[in-house]
């Protein structure tokens, strides 16, 4: 008994050991990063020993696929530092373990709203942009000094996307052009609405005409009164069940991502998506160090590394979010690059969208206490 | 006319247990990456969740902390088990009910009692959320299943052995293995089993405790509800469903086998 024990134990941590040595090697179109004359030096902790922890969420980095560039294994060969990956569902759970004290990131890639809401509580770290050079180099204008971090210290974006309206062309009499189709009674019983208060307001907020960022609170009561009168045509409040429910053809019409859109699309042809004409939210994800990181200067080097094409371009369609990358953004299809539902005009992003900021906690507890009800 | 409603009674109830693994079975091979539209047969999620390393890693983990937790807590249960045994009723009472607790109260507390109890540790002693604070959590609830299992099997057992093997010759450290080990073998091992299982599905108090460089496969799997979880998880699924019915087969077998032995033997013995 013992004996065999031993040899479980034995032959497991031996399987350990060899799982996380085995390293790759860097692929041949990053090369260039590691040239002589190469604009950036990489490898300045290489053999130090160095680990960074990134926290990132659930199938948002392009890792574990084959035929793709692996980004950390990537990062691993070009710098030698090893990158320790976790995912975390919700930005409220980052949020929460950040608050809690019981991690030690490096690397975390919170949404716009829980960004500026990290800088009011002081949770963020300044950073230093001269180990950053591809920010300047590459980063869209438009995605520079956003209104969740002004100054632009603590950020850089990763990825954007924004809220459309996925419908099923078998189960709709025509085309819906307007968040309104989710309140429509022919369609009773079809629909699917967010299950969490942001989004779910949001939706209201557009078709109401008034700010997403609104704490006003008779405003906040009028969007109540709008999803109550939802509520019966509505056949669940979900997330991520979207994806089987509309791939499934169990429902007609839809809110959710873009990039995620796209991702039914191909399970199911008959889906289609468009981007209401009320408008709707742009959210931006962007990386970000926590206050009181080990290893600052690796983590921006690790932000860099992000940020250089190959690897923005491999993130981009891996994920499938539109990209605040120009480089990355330049190498992508044209069909993509003219779909005016995942890359706008300048004009429409200016006119037509909006971005979450961090309400206020009285707000965010009216509207959570508006949600309750709403739900239970 | 009993029995066809109670045979259609039980046919219903297996349905309802088994189609949710059925459907999960069914839909790893899928060749399209959905969860509900079927794109034909494939191994493809076999084939990369192999190449997986995230899931892959998070599986190692699962597994290295539930074989460590289970053994060590076997240990300690047995050990535990045995000591209160020889308690005075009273004192037994008590020490039973103590342990019982862990059981009954909600894993949350225990979860959430334990990152602070560690969060309190770490002001003196510096060491981090990881593996350590992992199977430290995980003992803490599974040594309570380990004694419920150990401690029937004790009482059960004839006290006069012990004394019989000490007057043949045996010192006590020896009669203990030769003849109360043996005795309550069945009991430590369905500990040991436990123990196991509780620590590979355990998610509430391994969330807690797991910090930033350790992530377990239920912690993976439900972190990947923000978009899609991915179908290789499906294949995962499928093949711990398949190792664990391998197991039970076995494991019936030679129960059957031991059974019909000791049947046997006592057929001798009456003659």
């Amino acid at each position: 008994m013992k004996k065999t024990l031993s040899l479980i134990l034995t032959v497991l941590l031996s399987a350990m050991l060899f799982a996380s040595c085995g390293t790759s090697d860097l692929d041949s179109s990053l090369e260039h990063l590691r040239a002589d004359d190469a604009e950036y030096d990489y490898t300045r902790f290489e053999g130090q020993n160095i680990t960074i922890n990134v926290a990132n969420w659930g199938e948002y980095l392009c890792i574990d696929e084959p035929d793709m560039l692996d980004v950390n294994e990537q990062f691993e060969a070009l710098t030698g530092i090893k990158v320790n990956y976790q995912m975390y569902s919700t930005n409220e759970e980052l949020y929460a373990k950040l608050k809690n004290g019981g991690s030690d990131y490096d690397i975390i890639i919170p949404s716009d709203y829980t960004i500026s809401r990290l800088i009011n509580d002081d949770m963020l770290e300044k950073l230093d942009f001269s180990n950053i050079p591809n920010f300047e180099k590459y980063i869209d204008d438009n995605y520079k000094n956003p209104e969740y971090d002004p100054t632009n210290e603590y950020s850089v974006p990763y990825t954007w996307g924004m809220v459309c309206l996925i419908y099923n062309k078998t189960m709709v009499d025509e085309a819906p052009t307007s968040w309104s189709a989710l309140w429509d009674e022919k369609y009773s019983g079809n629909i699917l609405m967010f299950n969490n208060p942001r989004d779910a307001f949001g939706i209201a907020q557009e078709m109401l005409g008034v700010s997403l960022n609104s704490e006003d609170t008779s405003e906040l009561d009028d969007c109540f009164e709008l999803l109550e009168s939802q509520q019966p045509v509505v056949q669940a409040y979900v997330m991520d069940e979207i994806f089987d429910k509309m791939e499934g053809g169990s429902a007609a019409l839809a809110p959710y991502y873009v990039g995620d859109a796209v991702v039914m699309m191909e399970s199911n042809p008959d889906l289609d998506y468009v981007i209401p004409e009320e408008g709707t939210n742009l959210f931006v994800d962007a990386i970000c160090i926590p206050k009181g990181a080990k290893n600052k200067e690796a983590a921006e080097m690790y932000i860099n590394f992000l940020c250089e094409t190959e690897i923005a371009l491999a993130n981009c369609e891996y994920i499938g979010y539109s990209t605040p990358h120009t480089g990355a953004y330049e190498l992508l299809d044209d069909d993509v690059k003219n779909d005016a539902r995942r890359y706008p005009s300048d004009e429409f992003i200016a006119t037509k969208t909006e971005t979450f900021r961090a309400l206020s906690e009285d707000a965010s507890e009216y509207m959570q206490n508006l949600w309750n009800k709403l739900k239970f | 006319m009993k029995g066809i409603s109670s045979r259609i009674f039980m046919g219903i109830l297996i349905l309802f247990m088994y189609i949710p693994i059925l459907a999960l079975v069914v839909f790893s091979f899928n060749a399209a990456d959905s969860r509900v539209v079927w794109g034909g047969f494939s191994l493809r999620w076999y084939e990369s969740l192999f190449a997986n390393k995230t899931i892959m890693t998070s599986l190692l983990n699962t597994i290295i902390i539930a074989v460590i937790v289970s053994v060590i807590s076997t240990v300690l249960g047995t050990m535990a088990s045995i000591g209160i045994n020889n308690l005075k009723k009273t004192t037994r009472t008590v020490v039973m009910n103590i342990t019982y607790i862990p059981i009954v109260d909600p894993e949350i507390i225990t979860g959430v009692s334990l990152m602070l109890l560690f969060k309190l540790f770490m002001n003196f002693i510096p060491f981090e959320f990881g593996y350590v604070t992992l199977i430290l959590s995980h003992i803490s609830f599974c040594v309570p299943y380990v004694i419920y299992n150990v401690l029937p099997k004790l009482r059960q057992m004839n006290p006069n052995l012990v004394e019989a093997a000490e007057d043949l010759g045996c010192n006590p450290h020896r009669a203990f293995f030769k003849v109360v080990i043996p005795e309550i073998l069945p009991g430590v091992f369905s500990g040991f089993i436990m123990a196991l299982t509780y620590s590979l599905d355990d998610f509430v108090v391994s969330y807690f405790n797991s910090g930033s460089s350790v992530n377990t496969l239920p912690i993976t799997i439900q972190s990947m509800t923000k978009r899609k979880i991915h179908p290789d998880i499906n294949a995962l699924s499928t093949l711990i469903f398949v190792a664990i019915l391998i197991v039970l087969v076995v494991k019936n077998f030679f129960d059957n086998k031991r059974l019909r032995r000791e049947a046997e033997d006592a057929k001798l013995r009456n003659h």
